[in-house]
């Protein structure tokens, strides 16, 4: 089972300690309309992570948590500021060096769980066959195995982020950017698949961005949190979480320290 | 396996003909204009052979005339879903190519292409284009942006998100575009063959009309109409191999 994918390792740039680095950064969408303002999504918003390091980023819905998630994957590029990812500044680059989840898992209908995982091999140039043949031990690895032939529709809700993530994880880019991975899910699954996600990074660590709305799930995964402020969203506090990972939520919810974390950032969120 | 559906449809068909008989032999009602039910079965038996070998003509007509719409639609709907000037350029012109009077142009049709099966093939590809090309460019529009974005950070050529993402999300679209092209496709042929054939379905119903020949013609147009039908279930059966999971998503 020691089958490890293959691009964090070999690094050109594994000199650089800032694996991200946002500076600055501005990102204003056009008024939809003649009457209506313009949206300042991102305004003077900085952040940095570490390689290997997992930044969680909780805010208010609308505080643009996606915006800035798809500033670093490369997807857009800020009206004023900068964006690193692996130390490379052009989009073209920054998607190269990184590997975007979305909200929803948006499986194709028509591939089964095993070609919806190799889809991101395939878009690399990797032969069918092949990426089905690659992504097979991470079905293993993953807690998915006999699911390989299953229709998405046949698949649970956690199922499906599972192979989505997989997906993800096969690009084979050394930081990955999640958004709201979980937002879907009900209660329960949702704290199956924190806990299924801590222990999947332990396995396979890269430099990770997380978004989400929720506290206790961005103290389970980070190893920093990054709280935003209500739109223009910029950060207003940052907390170290010294617990090891991976964690499990029953161990925690009843530290204190973890409960005076968790209370501190809902200050910062003004709730 | 008797669907309730398939029960009722007989219901349905079995009332209709028996008011269709009822009507044909209240007195008054001249036969030279409605066959009955029984004679225009009647037809059916005695002429079947006649019948059947020109309907044989007529059904390879619509096929083929089918396939090259859907090869033509097919080109047509990639190349304006790729470039986007084109599609500007040419919406409107197939619009318009929907309005051509076919009544009219069929026999400028036969005046160039001859007395043969070319006439009869752009006439049907003539009619079905439209509801391909349209279905097929909508369904290439419908993949949603968030999936666009994801192939992009996946590093997905141009070509690779149209071959693994977007030409298969059409692929339910096609089959809508198909089954409404699967039922003018027999018109189109039968127009096809007034304007000037030697063979054929509708060339016989217009020699069955000229000849006074009535329950031939009714016998005619009942083939017509299983033409079509049975075109639309073989449509609907290609949808069920070859995107069966558009059909899944229907019932949930």
């Amino acid at each position: 089972m020691a089958t490890r994918l293959e691009a964090p390792a070999e690094e050109p740039l594994s000199s650089i300690r800032e694996k991200i680095a946002v500076r600055g950064v501005v990102r204003r969408y056009p008024a939809r309309s003649r009457r209506a303002e313009p949206v300042t999504a991102l305004d003077a918003l900085d952040l940095a992570l570490a390689e290997r390091e997992v930044l969680a980023v909780v805010g208010p819905s609308g505080c643009g948590k996606s915006t800035l998630l798809e500033l670093i994957a490369g997807l857009q590029d800020p009206d004023a500021g900068s964006v690193a990812a692996g130390g490379q500044t052009a989009a073209r680059e920054r998607r190269r060096a990184c590997a975007y989840m979305p909200q929803r898992d948006l499986l194709l209908p028509w591939r089964d769980a095993l070609a919806n995982a190799a889809l991101a091999l395939e878009c690399e140039g990797v032969p069918r066959a092949e990426a089905r043949r690659r992504a097979v031990p991470l079905f293993e690895r993953f807690g998915l195995a006999r699911f390989e032939r299953a229709r998405p529709s046949e698949l649970s809700g956690g199922m499906r982020q599972r192979v989505a993530f997989l997906r993800t994880l096969l690009a084979g880019r050394p930081v990955l950017l999640l958004d709201e991975p979980f937002g879907a899910l009900d209660a329960i699954t949702r704290t199956q698949m924190q806990e299924w996600l801590g222990s999947a990074l332990a396995d396979e660590p890269r430099t990770v961005v997380v978004v989400t709305h929720d506290v206790q799930e961005a103290l389970l995964l980070g190893d920093r949190v990054a709280v935003l402020s209500p739109r223009p969203g910029r950060v207003v506090m940052e907390l170290e979480v010294g617990f090891p990972r991976p964690r499990h939520r029953r161990e925690l919810v009843g530290d204190p320290a973890f409960a005076a974390l968790e209370a501190r950032a809902l200050e910062a969120l003004g709730c | 396996m008797l669907k309730r559906r398939h029960i009722l449809s007989a219901v349905l068909v079995a009332a209709i003909v028996g008011v269709w008989q009822v009507v044909a032999s209240l007195p008054g009602v001249d036969h030279l204009t409605l066959a009955s039910p029984a004679e225009t079965w009647r037809a059916l038996t005695n002429d079947a052979g006649l019948l059947f070998s020109n309907a044989g003509t007529t059904l390879v007509e619509v096929a083929l005339g089918l396939a090259i719409a859907v090869a033509l639609g097919a080109a047509a709907a990639v190349g304006m879903h790729l470039f986007r000037p084109l599609r500007d350029a040419a919406y409107p012109l197939l619009i318009g190519s929907q309005a051509i009077p076919v009544v009219v142009v069929a026999p400028l049709f036969v005046l160039a292409f001859d007395y043969g099966i070319g006439p009869k093939l752009a006439i049907v590809a003539l009619i079905c284009f439209f509801p391909v090309t349209v279905n097929l460019i909508d369904g290439l529009r419908s993949v949603e942006p968030e999936l666009l974005k994801l192939m992009r950070s996946l590093g997905a050529s141009r070509v690779a998100t149209l071959w693994k993402v977007e030409l298969p999300a059409a692929l339910p679209y096609l089959f809508s575009g198909l089954r409404i092209a699967s039922t003018v496709s027999v018109i189109g042929a039968v127009f096809g063959e007034w304007a000037g054939a030697d063979r054929g379905l509708g060339r016989l119903v217009l020699l069955g009309i000229n000849q006074l020949q009535t329950p031939r013609v009714y016998a005619g147009v009942v083939i017509l109409m299983g033409m079509a039908l049975l075109l639309f279930i073989a449509v609907s059966l290609a949808q069920r191999l070859a995107a069966p999971w558009s059909l899944e998503e229907a019932q949930a």
